[in-house]
């Protein structure tokens, strides 16, 4: 057990004169106790005000994304008492407008997603009685890419997105490629569209924050480098 | 209503003009249920799909250890097999014509899904690998278990729901993400549109409709210890109520065995479909006392019991004794790092537990409903819960009951069912909206309950904090209404109940704003709660006899003479009131269950 301080943004869209201020709250910590629990206990029981999204509390629906001491992470998988210290300082992920205290639009990640055409392409038909065969090796390399819980931690860290809004963002060349690596997709040239594009994949400078951000351990960056590969060889092809 | 044109947007009393929506098919919940309907109804209507959360984080993802078909992928296996162990799991309460929908369709939905993309893992042939699971057997029970749940790793339900979405966007499904449903429209048997919360931005929408469908999902977040997340709060099984409208079986709440301890959250079945073993303190095999030939892979219910005995009876792990071990270790790193890596990451991250080195430390957690609003296997609603359907309304998934699970679900049968009966509902949606043309009327006061609902409580400034009333409710839901009940404890629990209810008119919220108020919504899904909570205790108190996952320690046999039948109950005023129905019985009559 341990008295800590959560230094927590707060925002209040109909309040937009007091702007952006953080806010103490103190909470007694038990071992186990992880940052969406202590959130939880601050809001029934100390201010109802407080906002964050939050829903699965284990890892996998990616909605409790936010900055927890400077680092982009999942709410509900960070353990309290590890920092060590005293004091935790939580803020919305950066890079996109904040709508209420933690939380923020994501419509500029769904909009990356969204153009990179991000469902499998295939126009040979599937066989009707039965599923289509894929081996054990082709399916590895999806491996790594098909786990992605879009909670947006990715394209928030990225230094690419802070100066061009308009950059496709990591997490869409993930999915892409997630497609682009799949044996059974026929539709790669419409899925590298979006990306061959002044806010696509150029814009990526391999500064690898997406993967140190990333709650899930997957590698954008390496996704990105294997897709500008795939980009030079139909230029040269 | 002589001179009504259907056709002209209509006033809503209280909602502004550009928030009246207008679609032939509105869905609630964006899991499987409502995203398989979508996606077969979008082909050729207006699809709009609500969901208090943004699609891909809807609850589905959370699965883990497969979805059941009888492929036979892997090994011989027979729908008539996966049809016996199904009827057999639920404690011959399922009724046996939509269980054999269920079994028969399964292997077209699954292989559907791997056409849409869905990145199942593979046999050496290049097939859909499949793994065991509790209560799935070969040669009607007689033989050991069999392979027959589809998986991806131990994500499948993060692979369908994501592919699921994948393939709405692709069919231009429109969606309104973080619209929170608040009420439901019906009049005159006529099913008409739901009443939304817009999140974001405050502020009642209405969504008028030819058709609407809900897989609104369970309601887990009512017991202190579940699997659930934070947003399953059983909204629809309560909307229903409101709207007149009757559950079934709410008094079968399934409890799973392995929850990580304390937080809940899931581990997967696939633990012990791969191998795992369940120990005690004394490190024993205690399910050799419960199930000596299907040991661990016993079906949920009876997991579960025996864990909750081991724990009662003083054989638990840990200082207070309250937990079991599942232990992996024999099955080696490298598979479990292959076939189970999200169990290794969620021990490590919530237990700091290395399961390749040591046991998990786990407890039976709330997981799954089987009861919920009463559908035929074509997913009408039905509004007398036996035969008379409500036009225009349809429901799968977890919140609606078919009977495919009867007294106690098999693993791997709900994505099953969510997705197959998902699409059966955009079928008939279908077929409803070829032959009708017309919107039904909307009432101009349609919005009148859900907008006075809002008003009471963004302005409630009583005494009474929403979120500690929760945690009572979820505590004693625990305890007195859990794995083991009685009459001595269902009883002071609904009495408790009601005085519950009064207290809930004397809460008070902190924020008043419009504009992503949860403070307001966790309110408004604590009197849901409350309301079917009624009737979770009502029915076990009534049900007389255990039957799969409801177990009485003062009637401990089940008895078919007078319970082979599914509960209805309606609320009217505060009264509840009870009716009953027989189960569907084709093939196989009851028998006493052992495993």
């Amino acid at each position: 057990m341990a008295m800590i301080t959560f230094r927590i943004n707060r925002f209040n869209p109909d309040d937009e004169r007091r702007g952006h201020y953080m806010q103490e709250y103190q909470l007694d910590v038990e071992k186990g106790m992880t940052l969406l629990d202590a959130l939880n206990e601050i809001k029934w029981k100390q201010d109802g005000t407080l906002t964050f999204r939050r829903s699965c509390r284990s890892g996998i629906c990616g909605s409790c994304a936010m900055t927890i001491n400077g680092v982009n992470n999942l709410a509900c998988e960070t353990q309290v008492l590890e920092f060590g210290g005293s004091t935790i300082t939580v803020e919305p992920m950066r890079g996109y407008p904040v709508v209420k205290d933690l939380v923020v639009s994501l419509d500029p990640l769904i909009r990356g997603l969204l153009a990179v055409k991000p469902y499998l392409i295939s126009h040979s038909p599937p066989p009707s009685d039965q599923e289509r065969l894929q081996s054990p090796e082709e399916r590895e390399k999806i491996d790594g890419l098909y786990e992605c819980i879009l909670c947006g931690s990715c394209t928030s860290s990225c230094p690419s997105f802070w100066a061009d809004k308009e950059y496709i963002g990591p997490h869409a060349a993930l999915k892409a490629y997630r497609f682009v690596a799949d044996s059974r997709d026929e539709g790669s040239a419409e899925h590298l569209e979006a990306l061959d594009d002044r806010h696509g994949l150029w814009r990526c400078h391999t500064i690898f924050n997406c993967v140190e951000a990333c709650p899930k351990d997957l590698n954008p960056t390496k996704a990105i480098s294997e897709l500008k590969k795939e980009l030079v060889r139909r230029r040269l092809g | 209503m002589t001179n009504f044109d259907p056709e002209t947007i209509h006033d809503v009393e209280g909602v502004p003009i550009h928030s009246v929506h207008r679609h032939d098919v509105v869905i609630v919940g964006a899991g499987l249920a409502g995203m398989r309907a979508a996606y077969e109804a979008s082909s050729e209507f207006d699809v709009a799909v609500l969901s208090k959360v943004f699609p891909t984080r809807s609850h589905s993802g959370a699965a883990q250890g497969g979805v059941a078909a009888s492929l036979a992928n892997e090994e011989e296996d027979h729908w008539e097999w996966h049809m016996f162990d199904t009827v057999k799991g639920s404690d011959y309460l399922g009724d046996q014509d939509a269980i054999e929908v269920l079994v028969k369709e399964a292997p077209v939905v699954v292989r559907e899904f791997e056409h849409m993309g869905c990145p199942f893992s593979r046999t050496p042939e290049g097939r859909i690998a499949q793994r065991k699971f509790g209560g799935h057997t070969k040669d009607f029970g007689k033989g050991g278990p069999v392979l027959r749940a589809c998986y991806a790793v131990d994500r499948t339900g993060h692979a369908l729901l994501h592919t699921l979405f994948e393939q709405c966007v692709k069919n231009e499904v429109r969606f309104y993400p973080e619209f929170h449903a608040l009420s439901l429209i019906v009049r005159d048997g006529v099913c008409r549109g739901v009443v939304a919360w817009d999140i974001m931005n405050g502020g009642a929408h209405v969504f008028h409709a030819k058709t609407v469908m809900f897989g609104t999902g369970g309601y887990g977040k009512a017991f202190k210890i579940t699997s659930n997340a934070l947003a399953n709060t059983g909204d629809g099984l309560s909307l229903v109520l409101r709207a007149g409208l009757p559950l079934e079986d709410m008094e079968f709440v399934q409890f799973h065995p392995t929850g990580l301890y304390r937080q809940g959250i899931l581990v997967s079945e696939a633990v012990r479909g791969e191998g795992g073993y369940l120990l005690n303190k004394d490190g024993e095999r205690f399910m050799e006392r419960y199930a000596p030939e299907k040991m661990e892979l016993a079906p949920r219910d009876l997991v579960s019991r025996s864990i909750q005995t081991e724990i009662n009876e003083g054989r638990g792990c840990g200082e207070n004794g309250d937990y079991v071990h599942a232990d992996l270790r024999h099955l080696g790193e490298e598979k479990i790092m292959k076939q189970l890596p999200q169990i290794h990451e969620l021990a490590w991250k919530f237990l700091h537990v290395d399961c390749i080195k040591d046991p998990i430390p786990i407890q039976p957690t709330a997981h799954y409903s089987m009861g919920g609003i009463p559908v035929d296997i074509d997913c009408q609603v039905l509004a007398d819960g036996k035969e008379k359907p409500v036009t225009g309304f349809y429901a799968a998934g977890e919140c609606a009951c078919v009977s495919v699970h009867g007294g106690n679900r098999l693993g791997t049968n709900s994505l099953l069912e969510a997705s197959l009966f998902g699409r059966r509902a955009g079928k008939s949606i279908v077929r409803f909206l070829r032959e009708t043309r017309k919107f039904p009327e909307l009432p101009a006061d349609a919005a009148k309950d859900a907008l006075a609902e809002v008003e009471r409580i963004i302005s409630a400034d009583g005494p009474e904090k929403p979120g500690l009333l929760r945690e009572e409710l979820q505590e004693k839901m625990m305890i007195e209404c859990g794995i083991f009940r009685d009459a001595e404890k269902l009883g002071k629990l609904e009495n408790w109940l009601k005085e519950l209810e009064a207290r809930f008119e004397k809460i008070g919220i902190d924020d008043r704003s419009e504009k992503f108020n949860y403070d307001l919504l966790e309110a408004i899904e604590l009197g849901h709660m409350i309301e079917f909570a009624e009737l979770i205790v009502a029915g076990a108190l009534r049900r007389e006899e255990s039957r799969g996952a409801h177990s009485r320690t003062d009637f401990p046999d089940r008895d078919d003479k007078k319970w082979l039948k599914h509960t209805l109950a309606w609320k009217h005023g505060g009264k509840i009131d009870f009716d009953y129905k027989p189960v569907t019985i084709t093939r196989f009559q009851p028998q006493e269950r052992k495993y």
